[in-house]
């Protein structure tokens, strides 16, 4: 089964945090990554750009609306995701779990839909 | 429905004794509702609406003088509203009758002494029929009343599969016809130890907070604990439940010790024994010899004196390493566990002169089994005993894999400093 791995985390919050805890996490993600290759589970995973990079597009009634920003303000962020894939959600929550970013942030865990 | 949580924090004396009736009765009255009908999602409705008319009734007319056979006697009578509701679908008259004050009969079911089926309750939990990654939630909610969503999160499920799995087995146990009463003396030991299992199961779950950050849990090794008390004092001619109790123990011992002040953790070899709890490690230290006067070694027993070898370093100063590797390569020879190996091969390497070298060996042969390679203790292992052979490239990667791998961040945390020192 596939599932997207959405990590949201404060934008601010992770600025103001002192750099060596933020290298600790960064050097862990390495360490993440490369578990999760080596298990075969990982097809796919970026880290983001902060959102005051967003931009935003929608099309109405034949008109393009372009705006900066994300599509909503809110308190955490999509900092990043991972698209892995696992032979179930246990096993999903397992690695959402180990993501270096659950100790500061929250993981949403969604199953791709299948076609 | 049926989820009674007797761990929400709340104030109040009359909810604080419903809590203290729920963790002392609970199980008791679960068992004792369900063992006829051997419908346990049924008994924990009623006692559901039992516990919700104390915490109404409670503060207005005071504790009953036994809060158990109060709850008892109006978890009863709802059984037999619910039974008549069903035949007459007449629900009005349902909540007026709880809210009635105690009667006279149910007076005098408060004087009668309510058995304690609570071990027919946990062999039927951990019954071979129910899947096994249930069994220890099942025990949890069926004995403790913990609910679904925090038996959930403790065992990173999503909470409505929780629920789910643990309305399938209560079905289960109802439909199949899984026997509400503890095993004859000839399947004793087989169903025990499923039993011990998911007891143990439950410690451990709560072991992988061992900062104790999160308080749900904090609170499932304790539970551990408590059912394994539950169980030693139930079956006290049991070396196996002893033993399991003593490990319990040992482990819970040393939970002050694995934390510095800074929430940095410290591996057991570098621990203050000053910091362990000297009471727990002297009542692990006497099941253990209680149990050894029982003459039938077990799993348990040998993993308790594994910690015993470990804590004698409070009495003489350093450990027993030599001790250590010989338990667990007794524990190899009978569980055959790939796990144990890892243990062993970490010990070997202190114990023997070229241990390291014997260590890496042991290591070797376990690393075809495919369940390894997403087992976080064995990369930290192999990463420690190639740091000491001085293989540093191999160390790095074996300690990246363990990084990636770990859930504690505490842990994760050591493992980088490690690797960063190599």
């Amino acid at each position: 089964m596939k599932y997207m791995l959405m990590i949201y985390s404060s934008e601010a919050a992770e600025k103001a945090m002192p750099p060596a805890e933020m290298g600790a996490i960064l050097q862990a993600y390495g360490a993440y990554t490369d578990a999760l290759v080596k298990a075969g589970a990982l097809q796919a995973g970026e880290r983001l750009r902060p959102v005051t990079d967003a931009t935003s597009v929608r099309v109405r009634n034949g008109k393009s609306e372009v705006l900066n920003g994300p599509y909503a303000e809110t308190q955490e962020q999509l900092g990043g995701y991972y698209l892995i894939d696992v032979p179930d959600l246990d096993s999903a929550l397992q690695w959402a779990a180990r993501c270096p970013s659950s100790i500061i942030g929250t993981i949403e865990v969604r199953p791709i839909w299948e076609t | 429905m049926g989820d009674v949580n007797p761990h929400a924090p709340e104030a109040g004396p009359a909810r604080r004794a419903a809590e203290t009736a729920a963790r002392q009765s609970y199980g008791k009255l679960v068992a004792f509702l369900s063992r006829r009908t051997r419908d346990v999602a049924a008994a924990q409705d009623a006692l559901s609406a039992a516990f919700e008319a104390a915490l109404q009734q409670w503060p207005l007319q005071g504790v009953p003088a036994s809060p158990e056979a109060w709850l008892m006697a109006v978890a009863k009578r709802q059984t037999i509203d619910t039974q008549r509701r069903t035949a007459t679908s007449d629900a009005a008259t349902d909540d007026l009758l709880l809210l009635t004050p105690v009667s006279t009969e149910d007076r005098d079911d408060a004087d009668r002494e309510i058995p304690d089926d609570r071990l027919a309750l946990l062999f039927a939990c951990a019954h071979p029929a129910i899947e096994r990654s249930v069994r220890a939630p099942l025990m949890l909610q069926t004995v403790l009343g913990l609910d679904a969503a925090t038996i959930a999160s403790a065992f990173l499920v999503p909470p409505t599969t929780m629920g789910q799995r643990l309305s399938r087995a209560k079905a289960n146990i109802k439909q199949a016809g899984i026997p509400f009463r503890p095993p004859g003396r000839e399947d004793l030991p087989e169903r025990l130890d499923t039993v011990l299992e998911a007891i143990y199961a439950t410690f451990t779950q709560g072991w992988s907070d061992p900062a104790g950050l999160d308080p749900r849990h904090h609170n499932l090794s304790d539970e551990g604990i408590w059912l394994g008390q539950l169980v030693a004092a139930l079956l006290p001619n049991e070396p196996e439940a002893l033993g399991m109790l003593a490990l319990m123990m040992h482990a819970h011992a040393r939970r002050g010790a694995r934390r510095d002040a800074s929430g940095a953790y410290i591996p057991l070899a570098q621990q203050d024994p000053g910091l362990w709890d000297r009471v727990l490690i002297d009542g692990a230290e006497r099941l253990l010899l209680q149990a050894s006067a029982l003459c039938a070694i077990g799993r348990f027993q040998l993993e308790a004196a594994v910690q015993s070898a470990h804590v004698m370093r409070r009495h003489t100063g350093q450990t027993d390493w030599a001790a250590v590797a010989q338990l667990y390569g007794a524990l190899a020879e009978l569980t055959g566990s790939p796990v144990v190996e890892i243990n062993r091969a970490v010990a070997v390497a202190v114990a023997e002169c070229e241990g390291t070298a014997r260590g890496l060996e042991i290591l070797d042969g376990v690393a075809n089994d495919p369940r390894l390679s997403t087992y976080q203790p064995y990369w930290a292992a192999r990463a420690h005993l190639l740091q000491r052979s001085g293989a540093r490239d191999a160390a790095d990667a074996a300690y990246a894999q363990a990084i990636g791998l770990e859930l504690d961040p505490a842990v994760r945390r050591y493992l980088q400093l490690k690797r960063n020192g190599l």
